[in-house]
């Protein structure tokens, strides 16, 4: 596979999604490169002359060392086009922004937003419990990814909007997490504690009184009644909640929205990444393009096969025997690694089924700025590579 | 310091590292390890899937289960803790209510931590009834590592009395006695994974009180003597002194110094690495080496096992 240059002459699947559609949700597990991933496919946007922004939730910082930033915050922060763009060769429309998710400021604004008075609002935001959760809660950060997304959907105006998930357990969240909430408000209880006045409250059944004394026992008293006031607080708002969740489900389901599952040749990686094509399945969700990052090079074991050594005999200076055992052996060693991660390619695309797979070598430069990010996508870009990852 | 030593008196080890660096592979290489030296070992198993049962070639999915002789896989789910919490607290018939009506979904929801303390807890039971010589705990993936042991502390402010108080502060003091619990941080000889792991390391000691066992730097190509043998030229001189000059096969000295030059290269930037990492965090360090025979299965595992008990027999006492 030869590089090519990261311009729109030469592009393959991946450079073709990122100069089209408007948004791309990069998914995999942890270690596996999706952040880089998602920066190279904003950053590629740009230059094809799109206004485009890549919102990480990756709790690492890594993209905002890819994009040579300290700090992203929580709202689109536009990158100088001098980084981007140093030879000046981009379209003018072009616009790189970055964001990290600051899930907890997502959450609050979401509050804010539906609350039907400032009162409602800040009686929510003091709440210990809901100060706990909007932080900390397993699933709020997926959840509040998404709301990321619908914001900057509706409101941001952008053309392209690159999303970095979680690792693939929590992904799940993430396709879960507008339906949680949604079956969380849905639930018997929740409505029943819910209930609009003093006097139904009184009057709730049984079953509420039996969770409250369950819980109680549980976790204590004053919890509940925390819990309670958390509750009656968001009054009127779970509809606002409810449509919204479904809203940004819509989104996620337009065909506008592109999915790039993003893995490693090696067997975890890669049966995560068969799990999750499975569960985007599942969803009605189809994968858009399939990204193989840190692919050693590729060796044939040595010519005369099923001999690992060099030829015999081995008759002159013992030192370069020894140095020749050395090489055949390593050799064999690169040899049978790079026939394994092609047996796990193979298994992967069978299950993902007929979609362009683009592979990235193991490369020696960190992404730590755009060049490198550049020098990524000279291989994410090009062609859908049928063919195998590049020499050493 | 011996292994043998290390993973006795029933002691808690959390091995964690972000994603893709091997905190699986390594959690089973060392109960493996420890189950060599003589000792039992539980792998605790935190949320299904992690690849454990395929790394042994068990099914984990029916509950703990023998993976390997000495080795015992146990799979902890939040709600089968707090059940199993419940019903050892005569509140059984509390239990099925809690789970059957979605209760305990929106108190997880609303109480942070919950979920963590609940299979906290049941390690700490483990730990307290001698459950075995060593318990081994493949954890959350790094960033939430920090997340999932800070939980006992969020859960102190949070929850004032009953059970779940008892629970949060019986884990918290499980995890500050280094006797009964310890930290095992595994990271790549790469950039990224070594930063990271770093500031793990910071926020496990500094805000949990975590003491930190040897940490595991995995996948480090062999050191090989081809350093001068990276180029067509130099392996045909070499085959030529070696006796078979002229007999190599069409193109085969390219793919030796190719792959030779490809070794050598990636190993000096794993040196570098490990030269960074040795600046940024005073821990003694065990080295894995990288497998490319094969996937990961019992006979892998015994080679990385024993790789750490060479590498923790090395170090000095205490380290």
């Amino acid at each position: 596979m030869t590089p090519e240059g990261d311009g729109p002459g030469s592009d393959g699947p991946l450079g073709r999604l990122a100069g089209e559609q408007p948004i791309i949700v990069c998914c995999g597990s942890g270690g596996v490169g999706k952040t880089t991933t998602a920066a190279v496919l904003a950053l590629a946007g740009a230059r094809r002359g799109r206004d485009a922004v890549v919102v990480t939730i990756d709790p690492a910082r890594r993209l905002a060392n890819a994009l040579g930033l300290d700090a992203l915050s929580d709202t689109a922060h536009e990158i100088d086009r001098e980084l981007w763009d140093p030879a000046g060769a981009a379209p003018a429309g072009g616009r790189l922004s970055a964001l990290m998710l600051d899930t907890k400021s997502t959450f609050d604004h979401l509050v804010l937003k539906y609350s039907a008075d400032p009162a409602q609002g800040s009686r929510i935001l003091e709440n210990r419990f809901y100060r706990n959760i909007s932080g900390a809660l397993a699933g709020t950060q997926e959840y509040m990814a998404m709301e990321k997304l619908h914001e900057l959907h509706e409101e941001g105006g952008y053309e392209l909007i690159v999303i970095d998930t979680p690792p693939t357990r929590n992904a799940l969240d993430f396709l879960d997490a507008p339906a949680r909430l949604t079956r969380l408000l849905d639930n018997k209880l929740f409505r029943l504690v819910m209930a609009p006045t003093r006097a139904s409250f009184r009057m709730a059944n049984l079953a509420l009184q039996a969770f409250f004394r369950t819980v109680s026992k549980v976790i204590g008293t004053e919890v509940v009644e925390d819990l309670v006031l958390f509750f009656q607080a968001f009054e009127g708002m779970e509809s606002g909640f409810r449509e919204r969740a479904q809203r940004v489900l819509a989104v996620l389901s337009d065909p506008g929205t592109a999915f790039v599952l993003v893995t490693a040749p090696a067997r975890d990686a890669v049966s995560e990444a068969g799990y999750f094509a499975g569960r985007l399945a599942d969803a009605g969700l189809g994968v858009s393009g399939l990204v193989v990052n840190r692919m050693h090079p590729e060796f044939h074991p040595a010519a005369a096969a099923g001999r690992p050594g060099p030829p015999e005999p081995l008759n002159g200076d013992a030192e370069a025997a020894r140095q020749l055992e050395a090489l055949y052996e390593n050799l064999a060693d690169f040899a049978e690694l790079s026939e394994r991660e092609q047996r796990h390619l193979e298994g992967l695309e069978r299950t993902v089924g007929r979609v362009p797979v683009v592979r990235v070598p193991l490369l020696e430069v960190e992404v730590c700025d755009i060049e490198s990010l550049t020098e990524v996508g000279r291989y994410l870009l090009a062609a859908a590579s049928d063919g195998r990852a590049g020499g050493g | 310091m011996e292994l043998a030593e290390w993973c006795s008196s029933s002691r808690v080890i959390i091995v964690a590292g972000k994603g893709g660096v091997g905190k699986t592979t390594t959690a089973a290489a060392l109960a493996v390890a420890a189950a060599r030296a003589g000792r039992r070992a539980l792998l605790i198993e935190l949320d299904g899937k992690s690849g454990l049962g395929s790394m042994f070639g068990v099914d984990t999915t029916d509950g703990e289960i023998e993976a390997y002789p000495g080795v015992t896989v146990v799979p902890l789910a939040p709600d089968e803790a707090l059940i199993e919490y419940l019903e050892g607290h005569g509140l059984r018939r509390m239990s099925k209510r809690l789970v059957h009506s979605g209760a305990l979904d929106i108190v997880a929801t609303a109480v942070p931590g919950m979920k963590e303390i609940l299979v906290l807890g049941k390690v700490k039971a483990l730990q307290r009834a001698g459950a075995a010589d060593v318990i081994v705990v493949d954890g959350p993936a790094a960033g939430h590592a920090v997340t999932f042991l800070l939980s006992p502390k969020g859960l102190l402010d949070a929850v004032r009395v009953g059970p779940v108080l008892t629970q949060a502060v019986e884990v918290s003091e499980m995890l500050a006695d280094p006797d009964r619990a310890q930290v095992m941080l595994v990271t790549l000889p790469e950039e990224t994974p070594v930063n990271e792991t770093a500031e793990t390391a910071e926020a496990l000691v500094d805000r949990i009180g975590l003491t930190l066992g040897p940490l595991v730097v995995n996948g480090l190509y062999p050191d090989r003597p081809l350093d001068r043998l990276t180029t067509p030229e130099a392996v045909s001189a070499a085959a030529e002194r070696a006796g078979i000059g002229g007999r190599l096969p069409d193109g085969e000295a390219e793919q030796l110094a190719r792959a030779a030059r490809f070794l050598v290269r990636r190993r000096a930037l794993q040196e570098e690495q490990l030269g960074r990492l040795a600046e940024r965090l005073d821990l003694a360090r065990v080295v894995l080496p990288f497998l490319f025979s094969s996937d990961i299965g019992p006979a892998q595992l015994e080679v990385l096992a024993d790789a750490l008990t060479a590498g923790v027999g090395a170090l000095p006492v205490g380290a």
